[in-house]
């Protein structure tokens, strides 16, 4: 019964879409308040139908209702509670279904939040969201109906796979999610502003809390998902630019430009339709990457249950819309003309040249995905794009980024003193290249990587104190620390947010350039170094877990004949699926990780290890933490709650763009 | 990520974890030459995996066929070419700078160029912001009240 009603539901909210998108775009055009006051009703009441029909569908996977088809193929009885609750979108239909409610909050978010927005616009915006729901409804009903019954249940189900059932991968997607379709407001505030030919700086501050939320929680999931491989996959690797990774970072990408250019339309009205293009485009490559996950044209370990007709749907979306959009944008681009004038050396050139960088190195990121299909198809080449190719094809826009941005974020806007602003910078610069040089002096080998992503980290990270510290004026010290704090949130944001990027730059040269590999035959009670570590496998034994058997291995790490940490690394095999996973035993460490893998026992005798010394690991997963922080810092700024403000009194409803 | 999966199906015919401690050189420095070729390979029947992290039986025989060419004395190019002329250009992970690929290789610097020059040229075409900068007797002046 409760899955009939999730089923209905999905069929209601399919036709309240149609209402959505219909009624309110064409009260617009007509000027009709009654239909434009249609669009803040549907929006919430299709949120609450898909809301409705995902309780659902949890409910199903919760009491493990083998009717459902989907949850026969992608559920067990043993397996515990979180799995079976996140299970509900760890397979294409039910991931689709959260795609959807997510849009739909945003729609609703829109409803809630948009008192203070003119009702024309908040009624086409709220129509464009409609509309975008609408073809994937229909595409959730028609061909990936998540409700499907069995005629003949199963006693049990075929489990999840065991690779995701993990607690980083729980939560991996619904980040994700709320990232690639946050940036769907972008889209339609950027196609409501085509649709009215207006772009303003108001029309900037409104966009600009709903990009900076999808980024923050893209932010998250991609972290997320990093930190996952790195410590499920059994060797410390946390990015692969594996096709389904680098779908979700040409978003954050464009998502991290058009930030930025929004800043550049609220607060000087300059870049405005390159503003409106970076928001379709965002949203266009996050339709690329759904595509791209559930067509399966570039397989992936994320494809999961993909299908190629299903692909065919996905495409035709992507074409319509991104199509349309364009066609509108160079349809109404021109009737965009900026206003601010701003000469070569400005803020507002330091953000475009952060534009180009972004955008670029968004683009080499889509050719290096895609090519392999390009070549196959027109010039019947199979090639393959890896690593090598992005790490030095990409690497070098983001090098480039990080030397412009302390530089860049010191100039004034609309016409800056370039001397002045590196006069300020040079302690920063001489501290970088001493913390570079100090790397450099400690390292046994001679790789320039770990050095120079040291000191560009710290060029970055430095600079970006040194620019908060600097709007703090003039005076003595103790003053300007005192004023420090009152600065806006906005600054502090972007302060922390620069230090999170500079912290990943080094952390990401840190475990490239002076990571400790170890691979031996190792036999009980046996001793070898690693590093400057020492490692003992005490012993080896078998256990069984909820839904699983383990070989659980003991190992001591000592020190200078201290111990500093006693790890159990396993190997487990999930009998549903026959599948075995590694689970590496971490000991985190703030500046290095100690990570052990158990490997097979070998025929001569003992057990294969795998030990690894990564430094730094944990400062990856921080200065993604401390982006993601700066963003929320930015949208705690005092002129959005002002605005929230404004809003709470028509609508007490808490904080916008959540 | 890729590997995951796909290896964990092939898996169940052998299980084994990437490189293995038995098929290692005795050598460090082959050994690391061995390791850095066959981290840019990819492992034939697998998604997106190179040999280095693939567990697929064909990667662990490839790993040790590259180990074989450079204990008898191949140079790098040599190994790679060896492997090429057997499973094609589809093996390597760093697309040759050749023909077509050429467009995959020079596609980001010239966005970067075409961009970089479209953006310098309209700044440059609008009226020049030249009422910004202030004068002498302001900047003291300003100077004096930021002071005081």
């Amino acid at each position: 019964m409760i899955v009939e009603i999730g089923h209905y539901a999905l069929v209601l909210a399919l036709m309240v879409a149609l209402v959505q998108t219909v009624l309110p775009l064409w009260g617009a055009q007509a000027r009709n308040p009654a239909l434009m006051a249609m669009a803040a009703p549907a929006a919430v009441a299709q949120f609450v139908l898909v809301a409705v029909s995902f309780a659902a569908l949890t409910w199903a996977f919760v009491v493990s209702d083998f009717s459902l088809a989907v949850v026969t193929s992608n559920s067990h009885t043993l397996k515990p509670m979180l799995y079976k609750v996140s299970g509900v979108w760890g397979n294409h239909e039910g991931s689709l279904l959260l795609w959807v409610l997510i849009l739909s909050l945003f729609g609703a978010c829109a409803a809630w939040f948009g008192s203070n927005l003119p009702a024309q616009l908040k009624a086409r915006v709220i129509g464009v969201q409609g509309s975008i729901g609408l073809p994937f409804l229909a595409f959730l009903l028609f061909t990936s109906n998540p409700f499907w019954r069995l005629q003949v249940p199963p006693m049990n189900g075929r489990d999840l796979n065991p690779l995701l059932q993990d607690p980083g991968l729980a939560f991996h997607p619904p980040f994700l999610y709320l990232g690639y379709v946050g940036l769907s407001m972008a889209f339609s505030f950027a196609v409501a502003a085509l649709i009215e030919g207006r772009v303003d700086a108001a029309w900037a501050r409104w966009v600009r809390p709903w990009t900076l939320a999808a980024w923050v929680f893209l932010t998250i999931g991609i972290a997320l998902g990093s930190w996952w491989a790195y410590y499920e996959l059994g060797w410390g690797g946390f990015w692969f630019w594996d096709p389904v990774e680098n779908a979700s970072f040409m978003p954050w990408l464009l998502a991290a430009a058009l930030l930025h250019s929004a800043i550049v339309v609220e607060k000087r009205e300059s870049l405005k339709s390159w503003t409106i293009l970076l928001a379709i485009m965002a949203f266009g490559f996050s339709l690329i990457g759904t595509f791209i996950v559930r067509s399966g044209v570039i397989t992936s370990v994320h494809s999961f249950a993909s299908d190629p007709e299903r692909g065919v749907f996905i495409l035709g979306i992507l074409a319509f819309f991104t199509g349309g959009a364009l066609v509108l944008f160079a349809a109404r681009a021109s009737a965009m003309e900026g206003k601010g004038v701003f000469a070569m050396v400005s803020r507002e050139s330091a953000l475009i040249a952060n534009n180009i960088l972004l955008a670029v190195s968004a683009l080499v990121v889509f050719i290096g995905t895609v090519w392999p299909l390009v070549a196959e198809v027109a010039i019947g080449r199979t090639v393959s794009v890896g690593e090598p190719f992005f790490n030095a094809a990409f690497t070098p826009f983001f090098v480039a980024l990080a030397v412009i941005l302390p530089v860049g974020a010191m100039l004034a806007w609309k016409r800056g003193d370039i001397g002045r602003a590196l006069k300020g910078l040079v302690p920063v610069a001489i501290l970088a290249v001493a913390l570079g040089g100090l790397a450099f002096a400690m390292q046994t080998g001679r790789s320039a990587l770990g050095p120079v992503g040291a000191a560009l980290g710290a060029w970055v990270v430095f600079g970006a104190l040194w620019d908060l510290y600097s709007r703090t004026g003039r005076g003595a010290m103790a003053d300007r620390l005192a004023r420090l704090t009152r600065l806006p949130r906005a600054d502090w944001g972007k302060a922390t947010a620069h230090s999170g990027l500079g912290v990943t730059v080094f952390a990401v040269a840190a475990m490239n350039a002076w990571a400790v590999e170890d691979i031996r035959v190792a036999r009980l009670g046996e001793t070898f170094p690693l590093g400057a570590y020492e490692v003992t496998l005490v012993e080896v034994h078998r256990e069984a877990g909820p839904n699983y058997t383990t070989t659980m291995a003991e190992m001591a790490v000592t020190k200078n004949g201290r111990e500093v940490a006693r790890l159990f690394p396993e190997k487990r095999v999930y009998p549903v699926q026959a599948m075995p996973t590694t689970e590496a035993a971490i000991d985190y460490g703030p500046l290095r990780d100690l990570y052990l893998v158990i490997g097979d026992p070998q025929d001569g005798g003992g057990w294969a290890v795998r030990g690894y010394v990564k430094p730094f690991a944990n400062w990856l997963w921080g200065g993604a933490l401390l982006m993601a922080l700066g963003g929320l810092l930015s949208l705690t700024d005092r002129r959005y709650r002002v605005a929230a403000g404004a809003r709470k009194a028509a609508a007490p409803r808490g904080v916008p763009a959540e | 990520m890729i590997r995951a999966l796909f290896l964990s199906l092939l898996l169940l015919a052998g299980p084994a974890l990437a490189v293995q401690p038995d098929e290692m050189l005795a050598d460090p420095a082959l050994e690391a030459r061995a390791r850095a070729i066959s981290r840019e390979v990819r492992c034939p029947v697998c998604q997106g995996e190179t040999i280095d992290d693939s567990n697929a039986q064909i990667s662990r025989d490839l790993r040790i066929i590259i180990r074989e060419r450079l204990v008898a004395g191949d140079s790098n190019a040599e190994v790679i070419g060896f492997l090429v002329a057997r499973y094609g250009e589809y093996v390597l992970f760093d697309p040759p700078k050749t023909g077509a690929n050429l467009i995959l290789w020079l596609a980001g610097p010239v966005m970067l160029l075409a961009a970089g020059g479209i953006a310098f040229a309209a700044i440059r075409r609008r009226r020049p912001a030249t009422d910004e900068a202030l004068s002498v007797e302001e900047q003291a002046r300003l100077d004096e009240i930021l002071k005081g």
